[in-house]
């Protein structure tokens, strides 16, 4: 098993304001090797829940069990090695500007290096072919001694997600990590991620705005609306009714999701959060992407 | 629209004039505590007499027996508040990241340690309350008991004093800037050295090293005031000329610490186009 979240409900303290129930018994398994996508809209807690299983917060009920063990029991050194096996893409990867995308790869590794690998890197890179083939895989080769500072936002995105493919994890957690790329980037590094996690037998779990991706890419797809899940399933099974059911609330619409060029925005997510978007005509929209 | 709904007014405005006013009742109390009245510096007689002090100082004396005595404590004086700086700054980089919040790997969950953490940032916190709230001519009357005239006692005091102010203001400067990319590396596995140098030092180089550089200078005024309680350097030098009401050579001093200074901030504006 490569993690088993049961019945995990976690609330964020709310300082002055009133506390937020963020997740609510949410219960997920996954055996070692597969692949997730969660869909849901915006504040559905799929960051949250994420998070959780990165071993980065500590859930407020339920039990949580990663790559076989319960983060929240370990000693300070056992949860540093659990965490060193867990990779985390970011949607907007926190990267200093001034840092050379190489370092920002490296730095993948330091849970695994020895202090002295890791400081020596400061220096002189220890590793350069492989942060290069990381980035390679990316379409980003030539930006490996560009800082980053001078990368924009989407490659900025993939330098992020190359930290991840190199630092090897055994659990692959990627939050939107196509969000600033165009649908052909997107869908490459969507299939870095895939084969990275064949290739090494890692679990990999996805959060995607792009609903279009997590159907067509994932094997199973978990539905997540306000801090519930609400399904989970085989993406065959995942029928348009319980798509709108995910999405719309009372007051927003869900957009037809017929390919049109003007109102898709360029990483080809499903604008979910865009009020009325109906067809005029009502009809069902077919899922053609 | 209801009656008692004004936009154009700011809702704060009166909240401010409040604090405002409160600020001056507080500071006027102050003043009188602190003996402060702008007219003595401006009284007659008090201006004949500092009009004849400063009149002592002209003409600087520029000989050339003067000129190496000056050079000689001038190499002193840098030499002990570069070596004291060097020493503080070994002395607060590991307390300041030990105290700073953005680098504690127990506070992500939290996690296990968290007690432990946490007393340790209170005693590290105690350590550089002590070490910088002494003053360092205190440090320096204690270090001449100990090293005898000269300027390793000054070394020391400086050490001391500024290892506290260094300290405190490294781990100051790791919190105020973006700690993400630290956070998420603590967050993958990462030791908390590695975390600094990979997450937080690209950010934050520049402020702690402009930092440092502004206390190296005032470690050079620090050690000419320690050089008045024997620490030796430019203070002792100039110490020895106002006990023989000797003018002349206390300007030529001066204007010694002005370029003293002046380098200091030209070093500081390279060093930070360097790191920019």
């Amino acid at each position: 098993m490569s993690f088993t979240l049961d019945r995990v409900g976690l609330i964020h303290p709310g300082g002055n304001a009133p506390e937020q129930r963020a997740l609510r018994a949410v219960s997920i398994d996954a055996a070692r090797g597969e692949r997730l996508a969660i869909i849901g809209p915006s504040g559905a807690g799929k960051t949250s829940l994420l998070r959780i299983l990165a071993s980065a917060i500590r859930p407020t009920e339920g039990r949580v069990s990663v790559l076989g063990q319960n983060p929240w029991q370990l000693t300070g050194s056992q949860l540093k090695r659990l965490r060193s096996r867990i990779g985390f893409v970011r949607q907007s990867p926190p990267l200093p500007p001034r840092q050379r995308a190489i370092t920002a790869v490296i730095a993948g590794r330091l849970g695994e290096w020895p202090w002295w690998k890791s400081a020596l890197s400061l220096i002189y890179p220890v590793d350069i072919a492989g942060p290069r083939d990381e980035l390679a895989r990316l379409d980003l080769a030539d930006r490996l001694f560009d800082r980053c500072d001078r990368l924009s936002g989407g490659q900025l995105q993939r330098v992020g997600v190359a930290r991840v493919l190199y630092q090897r994890p055994d659990l692959l957690l990627a939050d939107e990590p196509i969000s600033a790329l165009d649908p052909a980037l997107a869908d490459l590094t969507v299939s870095e991620l895939h084969s990275e996690a064949e290739s090494r037998g890692a679990t990999l779990v996805a959060s995607l705005h792009a609903v279009d991706v997590a159907l067509r890419r994932f094997p199973r797809v978990i539905g997540l609306k306000a801090g519930e899940v609400i399904f989970d399933l085989p993406p065959a099974k995942v029928s348009d009714a319980v798509l709108s059911d995910l999405y719309a609330s009372e007051t927003v619409m869900l957009p037809p999701r017929e390919p049109r060029p003007s109102d898709l925005p360029a990483d080809g997510c499903v604008p979910a959060d865009l009020p009325g978007g109906g067809r005029p005509d009502g009809a069902v929209p077919p899922r053609a992407i | 629209m209801p009656s008692g709904f004004r936009p154009q007014r700011d809702p704060d405005a009166l909240r401010r004039a409040g604090w405002a006013l409160a600020a001056l009742l507080v500071l006027w109390p102050i003043l009188r505590v602190a003996e402060f009245n702008p007219a003595d510096l401006f009284d007659a007689r008090n201006l004949e007499v500092m009009g004849g002090f400063l009149g002592q100082f002209f003409p600087p004396n520029l000989s050339i027996d003067f000129l190496a005595l000056a050079l000689k404590a001038t190499m002193e004086t840098l030499a002990m508040a570069t070596a004291g700086t060097a020493l503080a700054m070994l002395l607060a980089a590991p307390l300041g990241l030990m105290l700073s919040h953005s680098l504690s790997i127990s506070r992500i969950g939290p996690g296990p340690g968290r007690g432990a953490g946490r007393a340790s940032r209170a005693l590290v916190r105690g350590v550089l309350l002590v070490l910088r709230g002494i003053p360092e001519l205190v440090w320096a009357l204690l270090m001449v008991r100990a090293f005898g005239l000269g300027p390793a006692a000054g070394v020391i005091a400086i050490a001391l004093t500024y290892g506290g102010m260094l300290g405190k203001v490294y781990s100051e400067i790791l919190e105020s800037g973006d700690t993400r990319p630290a956070r998420e590396l603590l967050e993958s596995g990462s030791g908390r050295l590695m975390a600094f140098f990979y997450g937080l030092l690209p950010g934050a180089g520049q402020e702690l090293a402009s930092y440092t550089i502004y206390r190296w200078e005032c470690a050079v005024r620090a050690s000419v005031v320690m050089g008045f309680v024997g620490a030796g350097g430019l203070g002792q030098l100039m110490d020895q000329s106002m006990k023989m009401l000797n003018g002349g050579e206390v300007s030529t001093m001066l204007a010694i610490f002005l370029l003293l200074v002046l380098l200091a901030d030209a070093f500081s504006v390279f060093l930070r186009k360097l790191l920019a």
